[in-house]
């Protein structure tokens, strides 16, 4: 409500030259979310009231970008976060049973995030790799012509980290 | 004059002002496009596409709404085609609609239901599109029903996405708060992000009002209704704030069931969250419904002729034992025109004695005083909605966002448009958002920084000679006083840097048209009437006053405080304004109110008439509609005081913390329940009109004082408050031509002397009230209390949105309690940690008059060393900390201003 309370994040040095940088620019709003969400792994409520604040744009509207754009994430993701590519080609070979597998190993669904913060799953459109179909992603690691049954031996590898 | 052009609609010849909007221009001419998303006040979104139509030379078919009118259109609003696509557009519209229209809220007042009948697509059998599933069934769509505002729902099922909501939040009120998210298949409207009561809304409701359809509703507060239930809707003027916003209240069983912004000035459709939404202390169970008369310390009910009968004979005997001078009176700010001035007439024909007062005194005295002595009026120079047209605006002292709401909207508008706002506050208010410059003076130095300002400009050679040779006395006297006040001195004193004071001058000098606003930041000061005289010197030395949207606008603060003080419920004057030392307007008023003579002394004000009671000089007091027990400084005196009057009689609405104290308790009608005027800010003189019965046996205040009058003896007895009004007409030459019967038909600002008047918009065009404006030079004096070792804070107290005053409606209104339950004092985080208390804490604070026990709360609204205590609270009563030391002129407390220590709770 009108009660309003300081913003208690903290923006480095370089994302905030990048705002000044931005400032006139027109389309400056995605560019600067951008770097927000390089920043923070996602966009904290706190960062887009900061933005809302700086460049003096309203909050309501800086949501209408975040939510516009599948890429920004409002909440923070796992720290494995999991790409499972839904494109066409990905789909045909099964990208949908991977998905749904991945989902009841987890125990979550798409754009959540397992409760000890480890993994989250995302569902992602044509990642370029339609020949190692069905595919997903975990940061960098791609891996290619996937069957549900090595879920666990993937999702292993990471939670022994 | 706008250019006439030629056009045609389906081979009608047209002629309309070039740019207008075609849409509108071909509804005025008879052809009836229909449309969903358009609303005139609104910049047009085409979002519908409703009122698509086909111009000669044009390509495809182009929305009416978003095209201005030129010379040659040769426009088709109708064929069959156009009706074709207009049929597919709403089938699609309704395909994504849930339509349960029997049961929803809007059933009948609905837009979109309004054009389906019309194409006859009201059942779904006569559309080919069908519907999307919503009814939570296998493959349904879910969109959201946010019901987590204190005042309003949002059903994005019923929501036709035509933005109206997000432009109102965005255009009108200058909040921005609403806005589409996931665009795309699903979109809807959020208040920012997630649910509606995390938000920086308000409440205002502006958006409700915009909604076409029942996406936005009002949340039920007094019952339910469908809008057929509605008996009738009564156009009247709000209660809260000197704005005073033309409202349409809806009825239902003799019961305020809904309030909406009426499409007239001032406010021209819009209001606040307590104008919209604080009605429900109307028909609160507390109301009182019967007289009370205090035996043995508890009040026992009774009827008017036993109440009536004592309140009389007590009177008479104090009169008769002690004489005139022991009587008083206290009229109020809330209450009507004719009540406050019969109230006056009262104390003046039948007490004998000019010993009346009402609370404006706390506010702006110093106005009266200061402007009074500078142009010969003290009131705003400007009417509200000029406040838009401004080129630069002045605010200081003034919280606009919360204290008057509606004002508000109209400066970022300006702003909006281009104008320059300035800021100068000792907090960090909402309107520091939409502000050029802004700066934080020290409490209580502004007499310091306003000759600074002053300095620059006579310095930097940007005042108006032809303005100040033609129109002003004594500039020579304050070009010497100011000549010491260099920036850099000002600096010192203020704490506002020499170079800012620099620029305000120059943007204030060089605007076309600059205004000051200002409200109790200002007033309440020892040195109140100076602060006051300081503004006026500033305007009168750039020329920045006399012109449409220029001059010097003092924000009143109740309804009615300024039409209380124009009818003379002061101690020194005569209704209009004139003097009671002044042998003829005594004459006059003997005569009109039929009494041999009228006293000649000025009588005493507020604050002395408490001392005179502690001093069993004033025996017997009538307190109407005023709750001095919350509402002036230094509570423990007035308690005392009030404890020391023989005897004390309190006619209100609902048992305040001052009738409680009360020998006999009157039971008065609301401003919803009885008919009168209130004059705004903007020297607006503004029906009330009845819409509801009064609560129980209540009567309108005025009544009820004819009703005591007789009983005393004096002849009083009016059958309607529209005869009072002619009687002030009669009397007080600014309302000279006033009627009920103009105020039907036209909105009249006072001075308006003739029944052929039109009224005054802006004041002093040629001439001042006074003929000269007058320059009166001040100096800085320092605050009556500085912080020091023991107190080193300094405390300040005020309004906040969801209050009202000392909160006996406000509070018994629920959504408004939900809002803001709590009374808080601002503290700055550094102060904060030196206290060792949290955000949220019970902290106590304390000054040399008392202390009370409130909540922290953490903000930067206010500097490091200042803290700030609204005044609403009974449980946390700021004023039991105030200093009622005054302002010598004015009288007013120095309410802004007083040194404290915190100290946290265990």
């Amino acid at each position: 409500m009108a009660v309003k309370s300081d913003a208690e994040i903290t923006f480095s040095q370089e994302l905030l030259d990048h705002m000044e940088t931005w400032r006139e620019k027109p389309g400056n709003l995605i560019m600067i979310l951008h770097k927000v969400q390089e920043e923070f792994g996602f966009i904290p409520r706190e960062a887009a009231k900061k933005v809302a604040k700086i460049m003096n744009v309203p909050l309501a509207k800086i949501y209408g970008v975040i939510t516009f754009y599948h890429y920004f994430k409002l909440n923070k993701p796992g720290k494995y976060n999991i790409q499972v590519c839904m494109g066409t080609a990905c789909y045909l070979k099964g990208g949908e049973d991977i998905l749904n597998e991945l989902e009841s190993v987890l125990g979550i669904g798409v754009n959540q995030v397992t409760t000890d913060g480890q993994f989250s799953i995302e569902a992602v459109r044509c990642v370029g790799a339609c020949g190692l179909a069905p595919v997903l992603i975990v940061g960098e690691d791609v891996f290619g012509k996937l069957t549900k049954d090595r879920l666990p031996e993937i999702l292993a590898k990471y939670q022994e980290k | 004059m706008t250019e006439q052009v030629q056009i045609t609609i389906d081979g009608k010849e047209i002629e309309a002002a070039k740019g207008a909007n075609l849409l509108v221009t071909a509804r005025e001419n008879g052809f009836d496009i229909p449309s969903l998303c358009f609303l005139e006040k609104l910049t047009p979104t085409a979002a519908c596409r409703m009122c698509i139509v086909k111009i000669e030379g044009r390509r495809g078919l182009v929305t009416a709404c978003s095209t201005p009118v030129e010379e040659g259109l040769q426009v088709t609003a109708f064929d069959d085609e156009i009706e074709e696509y207009r049929r597919t557009t709403l089938e699609l519209h309704l395909a994504e609609h849930d339509y349960e229209c029997p049961v929803c809220d809007a059933n009948g007042e609905c837009e979109l239901q309004d054009v389906a009948y019309r194409y006859d697509m009201g059942v779904e059998k006569n559309r080919t599109i069908p519907s999307l599933p919503m009814g939570g069934q296998e493959g349904s769509i879910r969109l959201p029903h946010d019901k987590t505002s204190p005042v309003l729902e949002y059903e994005a099922a019923k929501c036709i996405r035509c933005g109206r909501c997000i432009q109102a939040c965005d255009e009108i009120q200058e909040k921005g708060v609403l806005g589409f998210v996931h665009r795309g298949y699903h979109t809807f409207v959020s208040a920012e992000f997630g649910a509606w009561k995390n938000s920086t809304c308000d409440g205002c409701g502006e958006c409700v009002q915009a909604c076409p359809t029942a996406a936005l509703t009002e949340k039920p507060i007094v019952e339910r209704f469908r809008p057929f239930d509605v008996e009738r809707k009564v156009t009247t003027t709000c209660v809260y704030c000197g704005v005073g916003c033309q409202l349409d209240m809806w009825v239902k069983n003799d019961r305020v069931v809904r309030v909406r912004g009426a499409e007239s000035r001032p406010n021209n459709g819009r209001l606040c969250v307590k104008g919209r939404f604080g009605y429900e202390f109307i028909h609160n169970p507390e109301r009182l419904k019967r007289p009370l008369v205090k035996r043995n310390g508890k009040f026992f009910e009774t009827d008017w002729d036993e109440a009536l009968d004592l309140v009389a004979s007590r009177f008479n005997q104090i009169r008769r034992d002690y004489g005139s001078d022991a009587l008083a009176g206290l009229s109020s700010a809330k209450c009507t025109n004719e009540e406050n001035y019969i109230f006056q007439k009262f104390v003046r024909a039948v007490f004998g004695t000019n010993n009346v007062d009402h609370c404006a005194r706390l506010c702006h005295a110093p106005t009266v005083a200061g402007l009074g002595m500078a142009f010969g009026s003290g009131a705003m120079t400007n009417s509200i909605p000029e406040l838009a047209d401004a080129d630069c605006i002045l605010v200081t002292g003034a919280n606009v966002t919360e204290t008057h709401p509606v004002t508000a909207t109209y400066i970022k508008n300006a702003v909006r448009k281009g104008a320059k706002l300035i800021v100068v506050d000792p907090r960090k208010i909402d309107l520091v958002d939409h502000a050029h410059i802004w700066v934080r003076q020290n409490s209580g130095s502004d007499v310091a920084w306003i000759n600074g300002i002053m300095h620059v400009i006579i310095e930097e050679e940007l005042l108006d000679k032809k303005f100040i040779a033609e129109r002003t006395e004594n500039f020579e006297e304050l070009k010497q006083t100011l000549s010491q006040y260099t920036p850099e001195k000002v600096e010192e004193i203020s704490g506002v840097p020499a170079d800012k004071i620099r620029e305000i001058a120059r943007i204030y000098a060089n605007s076309p048209a600059s205004s000051i606003v200002y409200a109790m930041g200002i007033t309440q000061h020892t040195t109140g009437t100076d602060n006051v005289l300081s503004l006026a010197n500033l305007a009168m030395v750039a020329g920045q006053i006399g012109r449409e949207s220029t001059g010097v606008n003092p924000l009143r603060g109740q309804n009615n405080v300024q039409g209380a003080g124009d009818m003379a419920a002061l101690p020194n004057i005569f209704p209009g304004y004139q003097k009671v030392t002044d042998a003829e307007s005594r004459k006059k008023f003997a005569r009109e109110w039929k009494v041999d003579s009228l006293p000649a002394e000025p009588g005493l004000t507020v604050t002395e008439i408490m001392n005179a009671a502690l001093d069993k000089q004033v025996r017997g007091l009538y307190i109407m509609g005023e709750n001095p027990m919350l509402s002036d400084p230094n509570l423990q005196h007035v308690d005392e005081a009030l404890k020391e009057v023989d005897f004390l009689v309190v006619q209100d609405i609902f048992l305040s913390e001052t009738a409680r104290m009360a020998d006999v308790v009157l039971p008065a009608a609301s401003f919803a329940e009885k008919d009168g005027t209130f004059t705004n800010s903007g020297r607006s003189v503004l029906r009330v009109r009845q819409a509801v019965s009064p609560a129980g046996n209540a009567k309108p205040d005025w009544q009820i004082i004819t009703e005591l009058a007789q009983r005393m003896g004096y002849s009083m007895s009016y059958f309607s408050a529209s005869e009072i009004m002619d009687e002030i007409s009669r009397v007080a030459g600014i309302y000279g031509g006033i009627s009920y019967k103009r105020l039907e038909k036209e909105e009249l600002h006072w001075p308006c002397p003739t029944a052929d008047h039109p009224g005054t918009l802006y004041m002093h065009k040629d001439e001042f009230k006074r003929g000269k404006g007058k320059f009166h030079p001040v100096d800085y004096l320092p605050p009556a209390e500085r912080p020091d070792h023991n107190f080193p804070l300094v405390l300040s107290t005020g309004r906040m949105l969801y209050h009202y005053h000392t909160a006996t409606m406000t509070r018994r209104s629920q959504p408004l309690n939900t809002f803001a339950k709590d009374a808080y004092v601002e503290i700055n985080a550094e102060d904060l940690d030196q206290i060792g208390a949290c955000d949220g804490c019970r902290v106590r604070v304390i000054t040399r008059r008392g202390d009370i026990e409130i909540f922290a709360r953490k903000s930067d609204r206010v500097a490091a060393g200042t803290v700030f205590i609204p005044f609403h609270f009974h449980e946390s009563p700021a004023n039991r900390l105030t200093n009622d030391v005054l302002d010598p002129v004015a009288k007013i407390p120095e309410l802004k201003v007083a040194a404290c220590r915190i100290e946290k709770m265990e």
